[in-house]
């Protein structure tokens, strides 16, 4: 689903965000995508979703080089990528229900449907209740799941989040991690930024760690003594 | 734990369904399609009229400057219209040689008035002219020094309207005129009607200009509106971005607002002008009264009012176009 082949990054100023990064991820697998802030986390997530280019190297996404998609299909290629912010990134002037269907609106759908799949994702995040309330009277954790409503809303095959738990208490990033623990049981493919070890360790699952924007470890981790 | 099976119905279907959620029939696509533009179309509405005042102060900019050279227009199309027959009043005064007897220059007078293109014509013999001059002139005694009447024969010719078509064939008559063997000197008294053409000409042109530069400022105006606009939503167009929204889409509802904005702009541009002829209205009935003139200043016909609702909203859609081409690429999220 995701593979990076000997990719680097230099920012305009010489810093090396990201220096021959190679891993694949693949289709259906769940992975963490860990390390300290700069070390590069953030970049290769800008790398797939195509907010930034690679100085050197190849990513691929579901077989398509990403190196070969002018500016025009950049719309097309994000629309199959669900993205959750630490900020969440939501529209403050329009309710929960609009918020969410922004992805469905974006690309087309019917009226009818938008109304379906936005409660059914509504319904996943548990926040099928607040349609139409405005996110600014939600909780940081009701507003991350909204977030997350809208980035699965159109179903991609791929998602992506960046430090989703970053602002929350344990217990809630807790919940919000079981969420993506479960769009990955059925079949989706999630990349998930955190520097949140303690909990990540928990989860049991594979870890892709960064450090100075090199890789330096890729595996799952081992039971933790009691 | 009945969220189970929708969980699974998300993933799995996602899997084969994001990329080609939308692909439908040609005819479905062209609805939803134009829904869309439909819904931004209100919607922009909207966003409009929940702040009246701020959408009141750019329309009436944009109506001033719109109003200014289609009211010039209207008076333009007045003046034109009142000076219409003016054409037709010029007339050819043919002075005739003094050889020629006055029975033959009558005769020459009754063939002339035979003629298709010449609406009447009118005949002044030397005496009649002799006459005319000593009642009018004051130099009654002195003419009386003279042992002959000095004054040709003349005859009067006026074009008909309906052959003459404006100056050129006036002139062809003319020269026809010139060549009669009787005809001494052949004058064309229009002289003051080509100047005002001329004038009218001159300042049709001003009215041109004029609207040329208002024109631009409503595309600046718009322009500028519009620009505050994104600056205002730069973080909705960083998230639809994000998500995958096309420049087209990103771009839609703002040219939808230019669009309304040159709506609304013409509309009160519409009633300036309309309200500015409707004062004028009586002052120039009174004073056309006063010369005699059944003229009645005529107000924004059908073709001044659609080109002027069609320009308006085609400037509004320029200045957004432009706005928008200019600052939506510097937009990008990060």
């Amino acid at each position: 689903m995701i593979r990076f082949s000997n990719v680097s990054k230099r920012y305009p100023g010489g810093h090396e965000a990201l220096s021959d990064v190679s891993f694949h991820l693949g289709p259906g697998e769940l992975a963490f995508l860990t390390g300290h802030s700069g070390a590069g986390k953030s970049t290769l997530l800008k790398l797939i979703a195509l907010l930034e280019r690679p100085t050197r190297g190849q990513v691929l996404i579901n077989g398509q080089n990403l190196g070969k998609v002018g500016r025009r299909r950049i719309p097309y290629v994000r629309r199959n990528v669900g993205i959750i912010f630490q900020d969440h990134r939501l529209l403050f002037d329009r309710t929960v229900f609009d918020n969410v269907a922004l992805p469905l609106i974006i690309a087309g759908y019917r009226h009818q449907e938008i109304g379906r799949r936005v409660r059914a994702a509504l319904d996943k995040v548990g926040l099928l209740g607040k349609e139409k309330v405005f996110p600014i009277t939600l909780s940081g954790g009701e507003q991350q799941r909204v977030g997350i409503a809208r980035a699965v809303v159109n179903k991609p095959p791929l998602l992506l989040a960046d430090e989703p738990t970053g602002n929350l208490d344990p217990e809630l990033s807790g919940e919000i991690m079981g969420l993506f623990e479960q769009f990955n049981q059925v079949g989706v493919t999630v990349l998930i930024a955190s520097h949140d070890l303690a909990l990540i360790q928990r989860l049991r699952h594979r870890i892709v760690a960064l450090k100075n924007g090199r890789l330096v470890a890729d595996g799952i981790p081992q039971a933790q003594p009691a | 734990m009945s969220r189970e099976p929708k969980t699974a119905d998300a993933g799995r279907a996602g899997v084969r369904d994001a990329a080609s959620a939308p692909r439908r029939g040609l005819g479905s696509r062209l609805a939803v399609y134009g829904l869309r533009h439909l819904q931004v179309f209100f919607y922009t509405l909207g966003q409009l009229w929940r702040t009246p005042f701020a959408t009141l102060m750019t329309a009436a900019v944009i109506g001033i400057a719109l109003a200014l050279p289609a009211g010039l227009q209207v008076l333009l199309n007045n003046a034109q219209r009142l000076s219409q027959g003016w054409d037709g009043a010029t007339q050819i005064s043919l002075f005739l040689k003094n050889g020629v007897s006055e029975e033959r220059a009558r005769d020459t007078a009754g063939r002339l008035r035979a003629r298709s293109d010449i609406a009447s014509v009118e005949f002044i013999s030397k005496e009649e002219a002799l006459e005319e001059f000593r009642r009018l002139s004051g130099f009654g005694d002195a003419l009386k020094a003279l042992d002959a009447n000095p004054l040709p024969s003349v005859i009067v010719v006026h074009p008909a309207l309906g052959t003459t078509a404006g100056v050129d064939a006036t002139r062809a008559l003319l020269k026809r005129l010139r060549a009669l063997p009787e005809v001494d000197i052949a004058q064309l008294d229009m002289q003051w009607v080509k100047r005002l053409y001329a004038i009218m000409d001159i300042v049709r042109r001003g009215v041109n200009v004029l609207g040329l530069l208002l024109g631009l400022a409503v595309i600046l105006v718009v322009g500028n509106t519009i620009r505050l606009a994104i600056q205002n939503r730069r973080d909705e167009i960083v998230i639809i971005k994000l998500i995958g929204g096309t420049d087209a889409f990103i771009r839609r509802p703002f040219l939808y607002t230019g669009f309304w904005y040159g709506l609304f702009g013409s509309l009160i541009a519409y009633f300036l002008v309309s309200g500015s002829l409707l004062v004028l209205s009586d002052p120039v009935r009174r004073l056309a009264g006063l010369y005699g003139s059944h003229f009645r200043l005529s107000s924004l016909d059908g073709d001044v009012t659609l080109a002027l609702l069609g320009g308006g909203i085609l400037l509004g859609l320029l200045g957004s176009w432009v706005a928008v081409g200019r600052h939506l690429r510097a937009i990008e999220p990060t």
